[in-house]
Order: structure tokens, then C-alpha cells, then sequence
């Protein structure tokens, strides 16, 4: 795994991520020992029982957290500090509230320096293209959660990353806006093939989106226990795709690793 | 939800007529035990000779100059006030070090009753605007100040995880996402320190100064004329309920951005 980590777009190495206890108490390994690899262009899924630490992997991957041991490889090069090449969508609302929906898409171009003025256009064009023209002064309380998720998702890609880093960014919304959210994603990936690292916790989400779905330990200390390759045809069509027994065949496969963890991490929670 | 609205715009009605009648109701008792002598004149002053008092004030123009003193009085000691609230309020919620060490002074000053310092800022400004702005300062800044520092603790950790990795530096975080949380923490407060900047101005001028409301009603006090007094405390209070209007009026402008309770776009 360390050789493919010197090609891959973004490679975990043998990651472990230890946090220090408040007031005394024991340190929490949250991922412990992990090695994980994204090829360029891939779409890769990590799913795991809730509280597991997916969201600590994919802070690690975007330098807002630092790894207590292991590296994190961009491109080759090990990752210090913040990941200037990915993107980040969170699963909380992080539009800023105080800016309209187009200062939010245009806020990424305006903080590397362009002009007001030269920024508007081109946030203008974004939001159109992820189905908002005409919400453009509209301030983020103004919109529907879906619509919130599309301004950050517009935010995000109009800066134009080479990995994209998504932390379970549609659980927030209903199952059919969800669903049409996902084929928006799918058309804007295979429109521009970037490398992305999903995080979520609905199994059926992550097999419609990926090449590659990774299956989590529950925590303390996780890590993968299995991974699947996705070998469905694109482009999909994630609420038709689920209806084919090819799905269905990858789902129970990776179903049968996941169900202990889950069960774990439920046992976990009830203590 | 539209009867709703109309039932409370009726009741809104409804609740005006019930404050003017009310106050007229004050007005028409005053003016009943003053008249009868129940209440001596002498102490309770007589509400149509205060009526007569603010009415010739503005008529013959002697009350423009002294509102004019206090008005900027209070208009210098919010401004600076706030700026200087604003300033250190960033600089100590972002700095964990100075916040440590500024912890105690800061309770401290701000438990002091604030008011006894107008002596010795008459003494240090002079009987001027300065020393009546300089209690205002006093007043407005900690109000400010720790709505500042409780705005920029309160940004979300999310959106600045997001302003960072949309390329935001450090400079760009305070502009962009520290100031515009503060300043929207600092508008919540504005009724509360554009009236304690009035008060800041009215109490240094009661306690000493040449012009403006207070001086006037320290100067009737002096010659018993209570009719003044109350005259000019009526002015005061007028004049604090345009201020409080117009902060309304600028709020609802300048938190365009945030959400009210129930908001519903009529199509």
C-alpha cells in the first residue's frame, strides 16, 4: 500500500490519530494504524457505525487535524498543515450567514485574491450550474436545507480542488432530495473526474456513488476491515441502480462485514 | 397563520390606544392632586406650567444649543465607545494570553460603579464635552466590549474550519468571519449602549458642565423651579425614544442576514 501511496491523490500511511483527554481522563485513539489509498479520479466511500471516527479521518485528510503518528500523502508529498488541493464538505451548515448566496460561492475566489467584481460572474455561473440561478441574494436562512447543501457544494467546487472531501453531506436532507442531490453529484464528478473521499453511514448511498467502498471498525481506534470495488456501470442513476441485483449482490457482501460493527458500535453507545 | 397576524395587528392597535390613555390617565391624576393641593405643587411641580415650559423652549429656540451639546455628546461617547470595545474585544478573545491576564482588571472595572469616576474626568477633561464623553466611553465599552468577546467565542467551528479551507488567512478570518459574528452581537446590544452613551452625557452634565439637558435641570434644581426639572426630564425621555427608534430602523437594516422568528415571503 505504501508504494500505490507515492501515486495515489491522496494516501492515509499507517495513520493513527490519538487525542489528548480533558481533565484526565484516558486518551482516545480515534483511528488507529490506517492505511488508505485514492487514486486520482476515484470515488471512494468509507462507511462505519456511527461515532466510529469518519469524520477524524477525513479532518486528517484535510489537515485541520494533525495525525499523532503515520502521514498523510497529497499527490506523493507528505501533507503539512492545511490541504491547500481538497475541498470540504461538512455535514453541518458552514455557510457563512452574513453573506448572500452568491458572496458565500464567491467567498473561496475572493479569499485567493480575486476581485469582487471579477468573482460575482463566475459564482453566478456556479450557482446556475448546481440549479440556484435566481437565489443569488437570498441569505443562507432564506433557502431550504437542500438548497443550503447545493450553495456549499457550488462553494466548494468553484474553487475547482483536485480531491474532495464530503463528511456524510447529505443526511441532513429527506430521501428525495438526497437521491437528486447524489445524481447531481455523480453528473458534476463524471463531468470532471476528481478523487473523493465520501463519508457516510448509508450503505446504499455509498454503493450507488463509488468505485470503492471502505468498510470501518467501529471505534475506539479504527481502521479499515474491508473494501469492496463497486463494479456497477456508469453513469448511474442512484434510486434505478439500487433496483439491480448486482447492487443487491454488493450490498449483502458488504452488509455481512459491516453488521458486527455496527452491532459493536451500538453495544458501545448503550454503556 | 394570516388570522393569526391580523388578530395580533388588531390587539397592536388596541394596545396603543390603552398606552395613550394610560399616560393620560398619569397626566390627568398629576394634574388633579396638584390642582387640589393634595400633592404640594412646590415639590410635584404643575404638568400644564411643564408643558408650557418645553413648549417655550422650543419656541423661543433656548433648548436647541443644550440638546445639540448633549445629542453629540452622546453620538462621540457611543462611537468611540464602541470602536474601542470592538477592538479589544477582538484582541482578547483571540488572544488567550491577554484575555488570561486582562481577566481580573476587566470584572473589576466593570463592577465598579462607573458614575464616580465623572469627578475626576472633570477634573482630568474639564467642565467640556470631553469629560461627559468620557463617562460615555466608560459606560458603552463594556457593553460592547463583551458582546464582542462573547461573538467572536461563539463563531461557529464549523464555518471557520470552512473559511479555512476555502483558502481564508489569518487576516481574512478576522475581516470575514470574527467581525462580521462580533459586529452582529454588537447590534444586538446597540439599544442598550446608544442608552447608556445618553446616560453617560445627562449624568455628566448634572454633575457639572455649562451646557446641555442636564446642566439645565441642575440649574432649576438650584432655584427650586420643579416645573423645569420635569421639563426637562421630559425632554430627555422624548429625545431617548427617537434614539431607540432610530437604532431600530438601522438594525433591521444592517441584520438583513438574520433569521427572525417565523419569517414568511407574501408571493
Amino acid at each position: 500500500m505504501t508504494a500505490a501511496g507515492a501515486t495515489a491523490a491522496l494516501a492515509f500511511d499507517a495513520v493513527t490519530c490519538t487525542f489528548a483527554a480533558r481533565g484526565g481522563g484516558e486518551r482516545y485513539t480515534a483511528v488507529r494504524d490506517t492505511t488508505l489509498a485514492i487514486a486520482p479520479g476515484e470515488f471512494v466511500s468509507v462507511v462505519g457505525p456511527t461515532g466510529c471516527g469518519k469524520s477524524t479521518l477525513l479532518n486528517l485528510a484535510a489537515g485541520l487535524l494533525d495525525t499523532s503518528s503515520g502521514t498523510v500523502m497529497v499527490d506523493g508529498a507528505p501533507l503539512e498543515g492545511l490541504n491547500r488541493r481538497a475541498g470540504y464538505m461538512f455535514q453541518a451548515d458552514a455557510l457563512m450567514p452574513w453573506r448572500s448566496a452568491l458572496a458565500n460561492v464567491a467567498a473561496g475566489l475572493e479569499f485567493g485574491g480575486a476581485k469582487r467584481a471579477e468573482a460575482a460572474p463566475r459564482a453566478r455561473e456556479w450557482l446556475a450550474r448546481v440549479g440556484l440561478a435566481g437565489f443569488e441574494d437570498r441569505y443562507p436562512h432564506q433557502l431550504s436545507g437542500g438548497m443550503r447543501k447545493r450553495v456549499a457544494l457550488a462553494q466548494m467546487l468553484i474553487l475547482d480542488p483536485e480531491i474532495l472531501l464530503m463528511d456524510e453531506p447529505f443526511s441532513a436532507l429527506d430521501i428525495q432530495t438526497r437521491q437528486l442531490m447524489e445524481n447531481e453529484l455523480l453528473e458534476l464528478w463524471s463531468a470532471n473526474r476528481k478523487s473523493v473521499l465520501f463519508i457516510t453511514h448509508d450503505l446504499e448511498e455509498a454503493i450507488s456513488l463509488s468505485d470503492r467502498v471502505v468498510v470501518l471498525a467501529a471505534g475506539p481506534g479504527t481502521h479499515p476491515i474491508g473494501e469492496f470495488a463497486i463494479d456497477l456501470p456508469r453513469p448511474r442513476d442512484v434510486a434505478e441502480i439500487r433496483l439491480t441485483p448486482r447492487f443487491v449482490e454488493l450490498h449483502e457482501a458488504i452488509w455481512q462485514v459491516l453488521r458486527g460493527e455496527v452491532l459493536k458500535g451500538y453495544a458501545q453507545a448503550k454503556h | 397563520m394570516r388570522k393569526r397576524s391580523t388578530e395580533l395587528r388588531l390587539s397592536r392597535a388596541g394596545l396603543a390606544a390603552i398606552h395613550v390613555a394610560l399616560a393620560a390617565f398619569v397626566f390627568f391624576m398629576w394634574w388633579l392632586l396638584t390642582t387640589t393641593k393634595v400633592l404640594p405643587p412646590f415639590f410635584f411641580g404643575e404638568p400644564l406650567k411643564v408643558v408650557r415650559v418645553v413648549i417655550e423652549w422650543f419656541v423661543t429656540g433656548k433648548i436647541w444649543p443644550h440638546l445639540a451639546i448633549t445629542l453629540w455628546e452622546t453620538l462621540l461617547a457611543f462611537v468611540i465607545g464602541s470602536l474601542i470595545g470592538l477592538g479589544v474585544g477582538l484582541w482578547l478573545a483571540l488572544s488567550p494570553l491577554a484575555s488570561a491576564i486582562a481577566e481580573p482588571y476587566i470584572t473589576a472595572m466593570n463592577a465598579m460603579p462607573r458614575v464616580i469616576l465623572a469627578p475626576i474626568f472633570a477634573v482630568w477633561f474639564g467642565l467640556g464635552v470631553l469629560s461627559k464623553v468620557a463617562l460615555g466611553v466608560t459606560l458603552v465599552f463594556f457593553i460592547v466590549f463583551f458582546n464582542v468577546f462573547q461573538g467572536v467565542k461563539e463563531v461557529s467551528p464549523v464555518v471557520l474550519a470552512n473559511a479555512r479551507m476555502l483558502g481564508a488567512s489569518r487576516g481574512q478570518l478576522l475581516r470575514h468571519i470574527y467581525l462580521p459574528s462580533a459586529t452582529s452581537w454588537v447590534f444586538s446590544s446597540l439599544h442598550t449602549s446608544v442608552g447608556m452613551a445618553f446616560v453617560g452625557a445627562v449624568v455628566g452634565e448634572y454633575l457639572g458642565s455649562a451646557k446641555g439637558i442636564g446642566y439645565l435641570i441642575l440649574q432649576a434644581e438650584g432655584t427650586f423651579d420643579i416645573n423645569t426639572v420635569f421639563a426637562g426630564i421630559v425632554v430627555l425621555t422624548i429625545c431617548a425614544l427617537i434614539l431607540d427608534t432610530l437604532v431600530t430602523k438601522i438594525e433591521a437594516r444592517l441584520l438583513v442576514w438574520r433569521p427572525r422568528a417565523a419569517e414568511t415571503e407574501s408571493l
